[in-house]
């Protein structure tokens, strides 16, 4: 039996699809067999940034109201043959698939698939409870920002609240600069306001901008920063211990004066 | 020019960050201060157990609830007390 893992964070636009796309791509090139399913239902992504888009034959809610079979819908990556796509409808009604539906397809994913992970939209409504209905644990992605941290926060209580315990944190775009200069909340700040587990940190960094106009996932890309945290979080998905990235920026000669002296 | 020295050596307290945590701290307090109505009335049964104990109590218009200000969130109960108990100990 494999694992179903919902990737959710409450507040839009903080990356939930590019961490999907990251962590099942790396995931398959570990030798995983790996489903992603996207379940915006009408603001359908996740076929874009894998570069899939013109693949799409049948979606979700053509597996779900019995359209089509199970099979038939999920397309094959490019890159690698263990690695599939079940994608969002974009034109049917959100109404058109429940949490009760959901579960019995997460059901029958699990027998085939390693992982299967779960691409949530934005919002604590039907559609994060489809995304969650199946789910055997959760991932909470967050930006060092006060609104997507307080959300976060919603979305954990939420999880909590449908027995989805212990979710994992990834903490998405830091700016090291602005970190250090002390205008973003670092890791510490966030884990100790959230409590709850980390699964990785990823930089805010442009390869992921290229990487998704070009349809390739950034962990693909062995000189992309970004593309190196996602890898790090597919290893401790495997149960290994990987230190975290390190961000930091070293010490000019000024602020090494300044430590000196005691002012920092 | 004593400040001008220090802004440039950098304070850490005034950083935007520091604002930002604060701002966190408060807001999730109020957040997180909701109760599900199971258990405020699980709440409010124990309540009633343990009060009775020492006194006669109107359940029927006991109330409890969260109430939150700006700075803070407190358990409010308002329990009329019907009775109390003879407090031999005192005696
Ligand atoms: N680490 C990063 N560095 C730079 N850009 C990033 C990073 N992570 C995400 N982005 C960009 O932020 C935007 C939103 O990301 P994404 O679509 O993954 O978010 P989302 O949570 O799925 O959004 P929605 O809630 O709309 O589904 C995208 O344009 C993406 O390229
Ligand atoms: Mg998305």
């Amino acid at each position: 039996m494999g694992e179903v893992i919902v990737v959710t964070s409450g507040k839009g636009g903080v990356g939930k699809t590019t961490t999907s796309a990251n962590l099942g791509t790396g995931l398959a090139a570990l030798g995983q067999k790996v489903v992603l399913v996207d379940t915006d239902i009408g603001l359908r992504n996740l076929d874009v940034v894998m570069g899939l888009e013109n693949r799409i034959v049948y979606d979700l809610i053509d597996v779900t109201s019995g359209n089509c079979k199970l099979k038939q819908s999920l397309i094959k990556d490019k890159r690698f043959a263990n690695l599939y796509l079940l994608p969002a409808a974009q034109t049917k009604d959100k109404s058109a698939i429940d949490p009760e539906q959901m579960l019995k397809l997460c059901q029958e994913l699990k027998k085939e698939f390693d992982y299967t992970i779960i691409d949530c939209p934005a919002g604590i409504e039907q559609g994060f409870r489809n995304a969650i209905a199946g789910a055997d644990c959760a991932i909470v992605v967050t930006t060092p920002e006060v609104s997507a941290v307080r959300d976060a926060d919603r979305i954990i209580g939420l999880l909590e609240a449908a027995e989805l315990y212990n979710p994992k944190l990834i903490i998405n775009r830091i700016k090291p600069v602005m970190v250090k200069r002390g205008d973003m909340m670092d890791i510490s700040d966030i884990l100790d306001i959230l409590a709850i587990d980390l699964l990785g940190v990823v930089p805010d960094d442009e390869s992921i901008v290229i990487s998704t106009n070009k349809g390739e996932p950034a962990v693909m890309n062995k000189a992309s920063k970004a593309g190196e945290a996602y890898r790090r979080m597919t290893d401790r998905i495997r149960g290994e211990e990987v230190p975290l990235m390190n961000l930091d920026i070293p010490d000019s000669f000024f602020e090494k004066f300044k430590k000196l002296i005691g002012m920092r | 020019m004593l400040e001008f020295i220090s802004r440039m050596l950098g304070k850490e307290n005034a950083t935007s960050k520091n604002v930002a945590k604060e701002r966190l701290r408060l807001v999730l307090v109020h957040d997180r201060a909701s109760i599900s109505p199971y258990m405020l009335n699980k709440l409010k049964e124990d309540l009633i157990k343990v009060i009775s104990n020492y006194m006669e109590i109107d359940e029927s218009t006991l109330e409890v609830n969260l109430s939150q200000d700006d700075k803070e969130v407190a358990l409010v109960a308002n329990i009329p007390v019907l009775k109390m108990k003879r407090d031999f100990a005192n005696k």
